[in-house]
């Protein structure tokens, strides 16, 4: 069965190299046939990994032991869906799904543009098979998912298998990985068009309308991978922390902001004709910090709670990053001609101003995340010391960029094309300064004055609500007054007419409502007791009393439950019943803690076990305002995004001057 | 003044704004990664940086007392039993333990080396041991469930 599998891999890499060998001389010697029979051997690759995944799948279910990789990541007594997931538990199962992911996407790009695009696909493809190639590679001949477990002179000993660790058996780290995995891959899509483009000496307008849609999909999971990590993080750890600018933490983040930099910056091209070399940069940037994510995960090069074994694979990802980037800056820097802008910047008071003010700061904290993440490696090269640099770095500089993202999405949308009057500054933005300034006064009256960033990123999200507000307001009143339709229809009317600007303003809300999740955190109270059965303490306005300490067993764990009853003013509140479990077979403890969750504030408790006596519990509790807000924003623009992918009612073209470079033949309108 | 050089001037401002909170942060923030051999010949100097360390938690060492919990951690696991290279390193703070903190457990402590020699930990991170592996290596006896 193994055998099978690794030799679907192996046959798979195959395939990849001859993708890539046949559309690039398919498309030297002008061979139709070779370009088309390379496109075929994308679906075989498909096909091929289809089946080795499928192998280790059932491997994984069936509790073949033979198997190394099914030893360690699961054993006998796991549900069967954590089985499922231990595929991409540990170093060779995720390498084998980031391999089928991409074959799938590549698979999917090949069909849907079978007909289309006839010059540029040929390199996109060689784009999408050589990642391919590269991690294939890794998993046929570096670490095989498929490799059997030897004990003594050629005898195979069964174990019952490590288990899955426990602090991972959620439902959200379920979809987690799976969500961040179609996110980073999915950025080598967008990439190879624009790689494809270059190679082609594409005016450039092609590979973006192709690409939006992919951009943002792929956004949205890389968005709801990182969501459903903090989510974890914060039910799961058993302090209510959601970010701890770990390593890998940050390097999911890194191609997310270059990514949202590049969904802004796309617009001035599409508009203005500007930022061409930009957008091809950030593109690039976005597909090698993923890349470079990943290595950073695997490779153990920065020390981290949540990295996987260390092991060599680190030299393997270091050389395609540098064949990688050495290619793409070749190519960029040799098709500057057709690169050039079509517009030029007229004032610091507009639109395009604010967009490229937008990417300066997004890419600032880029750069700083990814120093402060690097900076052990890059101490020690310079000075010979290992220094690391923890969350007060992150906070200092991300804070105020924050600040200042949050701004810019309030100016952004309102400010004029090429230059603003003083008169339509002010008009746009009074009232929303009002409303702003006006939240700060009340609340630094009730006693927030105390947390000046929190005053600040209040008055910010109320800037942004009242902006995005007048926005909606005003384009549905426009269509109330001439339909007669109810204000309700009317905004679905007007967003639905102009899905990328309504569905971009609704995002853009998610946002603010993360950031008042994110700021409530200023606010957060936590007290830590040993109680004896019957006792009470208080936390916040909340009552707590330890009513009882049951204990239950199971096949997959030993568990202590304490029954909590919360009370607020003397009024009964229900109880809250947080476990301490001792997970058998990998012997590891782990708290489930209990969470009252409201609008306003969270309640949490967690029950640490008993005290060294024996005699109390000891229990943290804390209570986390508004950090409910960081859930519903992120519904709020998963939502926006689907709008945005919507198509419009109404197809906006634009006029504009088109530079004819040496390769074009006529000037092409926008449609 | 031209549009550019305004534009240039604002984007110079903000990039120094950030730079100055950067080395800030970074003087705030900063410990130095240091192995239990190196931490002993640091000599005065253990006590006035900030120090991570890290090491594999020696078994039967975690003594919880109330909010404050000591162990010792020893450098290489391969010596667990005659190795002198070892650690004594107390935590008083109030965020938990994280879980997989345990015998035989990687972990990472970030505090200062105290004035009598026990390190005084401001933060704990672990990883589990099992999840560990130097390189693909040959079970040795893979009937071992659940180190």
């Amino acid at each position: 069965m193994e055998n099978i599998g690794a030799l679907s891999i192996l046959l798979a890499f195959c395939f990849a190299i001859y993708a890539v060998i046949g559309s690039v001389a398919g498309k030297v010697k002008k061979n139709a046939f070779l370009v088309v029979s390379a496109e075929r051997a994308v679906y075989s690759v498909w096909i091929l990994l289809s089946i080795a995944s499928g192998l280790l799948i059932y491997s994984l279910i069936i509790g073949d032991f033979r198997l190394g990789y099914v030893a360690a990541h699961t054993d006998a007594t796991m549900p069967a869906i954590y089985k499922f997931t231990a595929w991409w538990g540990g170093q060779e199962g995720s390498l084998l799904l980031w391999a089928w992911i991409l074959s799938t996407y590549s698979a999917v790009v090949v069909f849907m543009n079978r007909r289309k695009f006839r010059d540029m696909m040929p390199w996109v493809t060689a784009v999408l098979m050589s990642t391919e190639t590269f991690f294939l590679i890794l998993i046929s001949f570096v670490l095989s998912p498929f490799s059997v477990l030897i004990a003594g002179r050629g005898n195979i000993v069964e174990g019952m298998g490590r288990g899955l660790n426990p602090l991972l058996q959620y439902w959200t780290m379920v979809i987690h990985p799976p969500m961040l995995y179609l996110g980073y891959v999915g950025f080598t899509v967008p990439f190879a068009f624009a790689m494809g483009s270059l190679i082609t000496k594409q005016p450039g307008e092609s590979w973006i309308h192709t690409t939006r849609r992919w951009t943002i999909v792929t956004w949205l999971f890389q968005s709801t991978g990182i969501l459903l990590g903090q989510g974890w993080a914060y039910a799961v750890l058993g302090w209510g922390g959601y970010w701890a600018w770990d390593p890998v933490e940050n390097a999911s983040l890194l191609p997310w902001i270059t990514a949202t930099a590049f969904l802004h910056s796309v617009m001035m091209q599409e508009k203005k004709g500007m930022m061409k070399v930009w957008n091809m940069v950030l593109i690039s940037a976005t597909f090698f910090l993923c890349i470079f994510g990943t290595f950073l995960t695997r490779s153990g090069v920065v020390s981290s709670v949540h990295a996987f074994a260390q092991s060599s694979i680190g030299t393997y990802f270091v050389t395609f990053l540098a064949i990688g980037l050495a290619a793409t800056i070749y190519l960029i820097l040799d098709r500057l001609p057709y690169l050039k802008s079509e517009a030029r910047l007229e004032s610091v008071v507009s639109r395009e101003s604010s967009f490229m003010f937008n990417n300066l700061i997004l890419l600032a904290s880029c750069f700083a995340v990814l120093w402060g993440t690097l900076f052990p490696v890059i101490s020690e090269a310079v000075t010979g010391e290992k220094i690391s640099v923890d969350a007060p770095f992150f906070n200092r500089i991300n804070i105020p960029i924050a600040f200042g993202l949050m701004l810019l999405t309030g100016i952004g949308p309102l400010i004029a094309w090429r230059r603003s009057s003083m008169e339509s500054l002010r008009r746009a933005f009074l009232w929303p300064s009002v409303a702003g300034l006006a939240l700060m006064a009340v609340l630094a009256v009730f006693g927030v004055y105390e947390h000046p960033y929190a005053l600040v990123s209040f008055g910010l999200c109320m800037f942004v609500t009242t902006t995005v507000l007048s926005e909606f307001w005003k384009g549905a009143s426009a269509i109330r007054a001439k339909s007669g339709t109810g204000l309700i229809p009317a905004a679905v009317e007007l967003t639905h007419r102009n899905t990328r600007r309504y569905g971009g303003y609704m995002v853009h809300m998610g946002i603010v409502f993360m950031f008042i999740g994110y700021t409530g955190a200023a606010f957060n109270k936590d007290v830590t007791k040993e109680v004896a059965p019957g006792q009470s303490f208080e936390v916040g306005p909340y009552t707590i009393r330890a009513a009882d300490v049951q204990a239950t067993e199971n096949d997959n764990y030993a568990s202590q439950k304490l029954i909590a009853e919360i009370s607020r003013g003397g009024k009964s509140l229900g109880t809250l019943e947080p476990e301490h479990r001792f997970y058998k077979s990998s012997q590891q403890p782990t708290s489930e803690v209990a969470i009252r969750r409201r609008l306003n504030e969270d309640l949490y408790i967690n029950f640490a076990g008993p005290s060294s006596d024996n005699k109390r519990a000891v229990v943290q509790a804390y209570v986390f305002p508004l950090v409910s807000w960081i859930w519903i924003g992120f519904w709020v623009l998963a939502m926006g995004t689907l709008v945005c992918l919507i198509p419009s009612k109404i197809r906006l073209s634009y006029a504009r001057t088109q530079v004819v470079g040496v390769a074009q033949k006529h000037a092409t309108v926008e449609k | 003044m031209n549009t550019y050089v305004k534009f240039g001037a604002i984007v110079v401002a903000v990039i120094g704004v950030l730079a100055w909170l950067a080395v800030g942060g970074t003087n705030e923030s900063k410990s130095y990664f240091k192995t239990i051999s190196e931490l002993k010949q640091m000599g005065d100097q253990a006590q006035v940086k900030r120090v991570r360390v890290d090491g594999f938690v020696q078994a039967g060492s975690i003594v919880r007392n109330g909010s404050e919990v000591s162990f010792v951690i020893h450098q290489d696991p391969n010596k667990r039993a005659q190795d002198n290279m070892t650690l004594k390193i107390v935590y008083r703070g109030i965020d938990p333990l994280p879980d997989t903190f345990k015998d035989d457990a990687q972990a990472l402590a970030d505090g200062k080396l105290g004035p009598d020699g026990v390190f005084q930990a401001s933060k704990i991170q672990a990883k589990c041991a099992s999840k560990y592996e130097a390189k693909p290596q040959l079970k040795k006896d893979s009937s071992q469930a659940g180190i």
